[in-house]
């Protein structure tokens, strides 16, 4: 197997890999809430302003937006091309990193990201409902599925994977955030069949409503967030997450870069044993949405700690072949 | 007449195709298909013709899903497009094509010795074969080559010769392309793409394969490392995502399985380039660089260049890297060059005759030759000789007289830069035009590898086809388009035991 891989490479699958798995998420994001809207029976008004908070781009949104109804949202979300977080720039941004390593990736995985991408330049305002996101999440699953059938377990997979990894795992925690900021209007509701109605919800978001039923039976607020947080079996819980990403680092931690990737392990171990060790209980006594955040925190130092250790350019000597101690390129960091 | 009961009876419609003032490569002057040709006329009559526009329709999807992509330069909305494709393919019978590869070896090889020639002992100034005021031995660039001995004495290692066939069916060189050719991509894919096009063609006939390049590429780069080592390292170096033949530089590295690097990957340390990777620096020994000489290393040629490796000639010139082609090689890769290469031929290689004869061609730089020129302007194309992609090319005969005139002025005020040669009446070939068959010129770019220990010809090559009626040009850049190009009756052994039938 190659044990070498060109720092711009691994660094393009990483991201390539990360946004496709941020389009993914993204289309699942909004198809919570579409859910809900088909629950208004229940006397609950969809609120869409959550999904902008939650996504960090409150400020970009106000500057050219001026209400949070449903269309405006949607078309922000998912088809706005100077959103750099919509699903249509994730997958853009996806395709053009996978443009630069098509020579490292396989021709499936090539020609299924650029159909994705192909299938959101398309889309209009008027598609974007409950099946569009289905789709836009089924095609990017294919490409993730594609990745894992397709590819050598070597260099390329486990980059990709790792970034794969971080990225669900900062998307669950955003997902289990939104739940927090939906219920400060109306704290009344908690334990509500509103409030079920919405965990479940939530649960279907994440592909978890099956895996959930089978491990835990109803639904009690502190056992999903227990689920998308702490369980090790189940592929889109945080902790689940932080476990695989181990992985990949044991595969590629090798090499002359041993500084960069002791921090790294350590950054990534510590966060995963607290994933492993804490209890539900003991993480809403602290405050859900502060672990949160400080757990998205630690992910970034994380992914800046995978910068260093693997895509950051060495430099050279301070000589060259004809002796010439001056003008030893310096390249960019 | 009897003529005409013959024409009915072998003669295939292919739609009414209208015979053209000039060769076709798939129809003789009598209308009926040459021999090579006769089992794809009888399939393609065979096709209703809705089907037919069909299967060309979906060859163009797939080349277009396969992302077998140029970039268009200044379009923001659509940056990617394919090259127009056409499913028609042209043949040339194998005996013919032997002939031709025989050619094309010899003159690579009198090139190469040319180059080798004029970097070291200038023999064939001293000799008075090429007189040394049309080489410009004291540019910048090729001043930097001087001396230098690459691997096996081996200067262009990737070659594409453009050929033409004139009215009588003989192929003659246009133009030789020694730095960075491209479109071998699009001759690949297109073959993948023709095998779904017409799977019983294949079935039937042997058509030589062009499955092997990649390793043959592969084989000719290994042969050139200058490091003694086990399996060298090669690299495929591009200016990166925005150049038009990006999709070319990705597709050969990948179908080789190299890494496909960027100036910014390359380092210069410790003597040897090496590369960023994921675990530290790593030594490169073979570079196929698809970038041109001017922006390899900025301490050597062009200061400004962000897309080299500062200090990539010094290690070259050490004999620690091999760079493919070798650079330098653009020396001999002009217009004005190309009208001695028979001279270099027979001063090189022991009086041996041209297999492929030139265009005939004058260089207003002799007095006498400018002054033809001049008189006969408005039956001549006339080309700057330091130009390529069809650029600044004034065709005579469709000329206006103030383009005459203007082209007169530009040749007296500095003649060095001018050639002129005959206008020719380019083969034509069965073409898709308006849901039907038109005759439309063609010229061929084989493509020529050339290793430390071996050369080998690529079966066919590069097929370009001007789209517009009438038109000589047939440049991607403008409007050209591509077929696949079929060397049939393999008799060469080990090629057809490879062709086999479609998958």
């Amino acid at each position: 197997m190659n044990r070498t891989m060109l720092s711009r490479v691994a660094n393009a699958i990483y991201w390539m890999s990360r946004y496709a798995e941020r389009a993914e998420n993204a289309a699942r994001f909004v198809d919570v809430n579409l859910q809900l809207t088909l629950d208004r029976s229940v006397g609950l008004e969809p609120q869409w302003r959550p999904l902008i908070d939650v996504s960090g781009d409150l400020e970009a949104y106000e500057q050219r937006r001026d209400n949070f109804d449903r269309d405006t949202v949607l078309e922000f979300l998912t088809l706005d091309a100077d959103n750099p977080n919509s699903i249509l720039s994730s997958v853009a941004v996806a395709r053009e990193n996978a443009r630069t390593v098509r020579e490292t990736i396989t021709a499936e995985m090539w020609e299924q990201i650029n159909s994705l991408y192909h299938l959101m330049r398309r889309s209009t305002p008027a598609d974007l409902d409950h099946l569009f996101f289905q789709r836009i999440k089924r095609s990017a699953m294919l490409f993730a599925a594609i990745a894992d059938n397709s590819q050598s377990r070597g260099l390329a997979w486990s980059f990709g994977h790792l970034g794969r990894m971080i990225e669900r795992a900062d998307k669950t925690s955003r997902i289990l955030d939104v739940k927090y900021y939906l219920l400060l209007p109306s704290a009344e509701d908690v334990g509500t069949n509103v409030d079920t109605i919405q965990w479940r919800a939530l649960l279907h978001s994440t592909d978890a409503l099956e895996m959930y039923r089978q491990q835990h039976g109803t639904i009690a607020p502190g056992r999903v967030a227990g689920f998308l947080m702490l369980d090790r079996a189940f592929p889109r819980s945080m902790a689940f997450c932080l476990d695989r990403a181990g992985r990949c680092l044991d595969d590629l931690a090798t090499g002359d870069r041993r500084h960069a990737t002791a921090r790294l392990r350590r950054q990534h171990g510590r966060l995963q044993s607290e994933l492993r060790y804490h209890t539900i209980d003991e993480i809403i006594t602290g405050g859900l949405h502060e672990y949160i955040d400080s757990f998205q925190q630690r992910l970034n130092a994380i992914d800046d700690a995978v910068h260093d250790a693997f895509f950051r350019p060495i430099n050279a000597e301070p000589t060259d072949a004809a002796g010439n101690p001056d003008a030893a390129p310096q390249l960019q960091a | 007449m009897a003529c005409r009961g013959v024409v009915r009876s072998v003669g295939v419609p292919l739609f009414d195709y209208a015979l053209p003032n000039a060769f076709d490569e798939l129809i003789d002057e009598r209308g009926r298909p040459r021999p090579s040709a006769q089992v794809l006329c009888r399939r393609i009559a065979d096709l209703p013709r809705e089907e037919f526009l069909r299967r060309q329709a979906a060859a163009e999807r797939a080349l277009f899903e396969a992302g077998i992509t140029f970039n268009v330069y200044g379009q923001e909305q659509a940056t990617e497009r394919i090259i127009p494709f056409d499913v028609v393919p042209r043949i040339i019978e194998g005996a013919e094509w032997d002939r031709l590869e025989a050619g094309l070896v010899q003159r690579i090889r009198a090139l190469n010795l040319f180059i080798e020639d004029v970097y070291h002992e200038r023999r064939i100034f001293k000799a008075g074969v090429i007189p040394e005021r049309f080489v410009e031995l004291n540019q910048p660039t090729w001043a930097a080559c001087r001396g230098v001995r690459p691997p096996g004495g081996v200067w262009c290692h990737i070659s594409g010769i453009d050929l033409v066939r004139d009215r009588d069916g003989t192929f003659r060189v246009l133009e030789d392309n020694l730095r960075c050719p491209s479109g071998v991509s699009y001759v690949l894919e297109s073959r993948r793409v023709l095998k779904q096009t017409f799977p019983r063609v294949f079935d039937e006939l042997h058509v030589r394969s062009v499955d092997d390049y990649a390793e043959r590429l592969l084989e000719t780069l290994q042969s050139l490392t200058p490091n003694v080592i086990d399996r060298p390292r090669v690299v495929v170096m591009t200016p990166g995502i925005y150049n038009s033949a990006y999709f070319e530089h990705a597709y050969l590295a990948q179908q080789m399985g190299v890494p496909l690097v960027q100036g910014s990957d390359l380092i210069v340390d410790d003597g040897y380039v090496k590369m960023q990777t994921t675990s530290g620096l790593s030594r490169v020994d073979v570079i196929y660089r698809r970038i041109d000489d001017a922006f390899l290393d900025p301490r050597t040629f062009r200061p400004d260049s962000m897309l080299g490796v500062p200090g990539v000639m010094d290690v070259y010139r050490a004999g620690r890297v091999a760079l493919a082609n070798a650079p330098g090689t653009g020396i001999a890769d002009n217009k004005v060059i190309y009208a001695f290469v028979p001279d270099m031929i027979r001063f090189y290689l022991d009086g041996q005759e041209p297999l492929i004869p030139n265009v005939p061609t004058y260089l207003c730089a002799r007095d006498d030759d400018r002054q033809q020129v001049l008189d006969h302007l408005k039956e001549l194309v006339v080309k700057p000789a330091h130009e390529a992609g069809g650029k600044g090319i004034v065709v005579g005969p469709h000329a206006t007289d103030q383009q005459l005139a203007e082209v007169a002025e530009a040749i007296r005020n500095d003649p060095a830069n001018w050639i002129a040669q005959p206008t020719l009446s380019l083969s034509t070939t069965p073409t898709i035009c308006d849901g039907g068959l038109e005759p439309r010129h063609v010229d061929l770019r084989p493509y020529i590898l050339m290793g430390a220990d071996r050369t080998h010809v690529l079966p066919g090559g590069l097929t370009r086809v001007a789209l517009r009626k009438g038109s000589l040009i047939v440049n991607s850049s403008q409007g050209g388009g591509t077929k696949d190009t079929w060397v049939v009756n393999g008799k060469s052994p080990g090629q057809s035991a490879r062709s086999g039938g479609p998958p």
